[in-house]
């Protein structure tokens, strides 16, 4: 392992092997990579891989806008094929304050150039086969959002950042963070230190460990969010299908299978990853509903991952106050995945100074102190 | 030579395991998402006991480098129908608790 370099990522996730792959295409790789597991070890590995665009804030829809199209060149660019299919995602409210929203985020995202309509439970139903029209008062669609798989988009950004020169260290633990005064001097891990002055916190639900070792305290909050799949089946289901009266989301897989959680409020935090019997049966019930017929599929596996949650529902993004050169990359929830290209992307340019983008500081982590605060209503899972 | 199959559900090879650590998947968490081993059907309990053989085997004998993966229910393919009946009726305790 190296035993210095320009900056340490800690998290080798899917937003902090983006952020490596795109310092190395700006020609920045004197750049670690320390990760605690094997790669697809956290949540980069355990989501259902959705992208939208369908979001209830103007900033959030443009950036999203922008990784859709990352992820249309991520398989060539990477050599790893991330089975990107643009089959739509369909909302669908079964009250009237859902209707509402979905109203005005479909005004929103038409001006931001993103083709979502309103349409009814009838032509839903064309949409998706079998879906039950039922108590469902208005949908929303649009046909640009999509589903990946996870793992080749982690393993594709880790393998071209390594093929650049940047360092991907997997079962590495960070065990210490060494700082004399603001400025840290070095990372210790289980198998090394390495000398840096730059440390980049991109460990999801781990972020507020990370933190703590140089004494910065972070808001974030772990959530187990469970998430089940099916045995695969032909081909039939376009969309990501989501349902906003209880948080079900669930899409067919590359694969065939049929793959997805729902929202649980009575969830605690913590860092529980076993399967829970109570999620099974939620998540059955909730695919029932929307969908009758998948009563006869068979269900093979269930498993749990985090959701990095903030209090305002948008990640941490940019400097802290107490220490320099301590960069936080975290809180995204359970759109990782999905913002992961752009964020990466504009966080090399920030960070590199090719560019100052905005969203370094409205979204850094002394926005909690100002009171600067604007919640993102439009979260699922 | 024939092929030797260690997953029959996912139809994985022994080739397609030596393959996979040649391109640096060399623990059996990431042998498994890279070939799709022990995700079918049998959800693993055919070919675990394979796979972990043939990768004791590729990293030199080293069988503590092979630790199974973690054990995922279901225990078998179970229909959606059997989870999903009215939630007075549920079979799950901590379910029935959540909805107070």
């Amino acid at each position: 392992m190296r035993d210095r370099a320009d900056l340490v990522i800690i998290g080798g996730g899917v937003v902090g092997l983006s952020l490596a792959y795109h310092l190395a295409r700006l020609g920045f790789t004197d750049v670690v990579v320390l990760e605690q597991g094997y790669l697809c070890f956290g949540a980069s590995g355990r989501n259902g891989g959705g992208v939208r665009q369908q979001w209830s804030t103007e900033e959030n829809i443009q950036l999203m806008k922008e990784s859709v199209q990352m992820f249309r060149r991520l398989s060539s660019e990477t050599g790893y094929n991330v089975w990107f299919r643009q089959g739509g995602y369909l909302f669908l409210a079964r009250d009237a304050a859902s209707a509402q929203g979905l109203e005005a985020n479909v005004k929103l995202q038409n001006r931001c150039g993103v083709p979502t309509r309103l349409i009814s439970p009838a032509e839903a139903q064309r949409v998706v086969p079998g879906l039950a029209p039922a108590g469902i008062q208005v949908c929303a669609y649009n046909p640009t959002d999509g589903v990946l798989f996870p793992f080749p988009a982690v393993w594709g950004m880790a393998r071209a950042a390594t093929q650049l020169g940047v360092a991907v260290e997997t079962f590495t633990r960070v065990t210490a963070i060494e700082a004399r005064g603001r400025q840290i001097v070095k990372v210790v891990t289980d198998r090394g230190a390495i000398a840096t002055n730059r440390v980049v916190n991109a460990a999801g639900a781990w972020s507020v460990q990370v933190a703590r070792l140089l004494g910065v305290e972070l808001p974030n909050k772990p959530y187990r969010h469970e998430i089940l799949i099916s045995e695969p089946l032909k081909p039939f289901l376009d969309p990501m299908v989501s349902d906003l009266s209880d948080g079900t989301y669930f899409s067919q897989t590359m694969r065939g299978e049929i793959c997805g959680g729902v929202s649980d409020p009575a969830e605690p935090s913590s860092m529980e990853t076993r399967s829970s019997l109570r999620f099974l049966e939620r998540m059955c019930r909730a695919m029932v509903r929307v969908v009758p017929t998948l009563a006869n599929v068979r269900v093979m596996r269930q498993w749990a991952g985090f959701y990095d949650e903030t209090p305002d529902g948008q990640p941490i993004l940019g400097r802290v106050d107490e220490v320099d050169g301590f960069i936080q990359l975290h809180g995204f929830g359970g759109h990782g995945m999905m913002l992961a290209p752009i964020v990466g992307k504009l966080a090399a340019e920030w960070i590199l100074r090719k560019a100052d983008h905005a969203l370094f500081q409205r979204y850094d982590l002394g926005r909690f102190k100002r009171g600067e605060v604007q919640k993102e209503t439009f979260s699922i899972g | 030579m024939g092929k030797t199959i260690v997953c029959q559900c996912e139809d994985v090879t022994q080739g397609d395991l030596e393959d996979a650590f040649e391109q640096g998947f060399r623990d059996l968490e990431s042998l498994k998402r890279y070939t799709g081993l022990a995700t079918g059907l049998c959800q693993g309990k055919c070919c675990i006991a394979h796979a972990a053989r043939f990768l004791a085997a590729l990293k030199g004998g080293d069988e503590a480098a092979a630790d199974p993966p973690r054990t995922r229910p279901l225990l078998q393919p179970t229909p959606i129908s059997c989870f999903a009946g009215p939630e007075e009726l549920s079979a799950s305790p901590a379910s029935r608790e959540g909805q107070k």
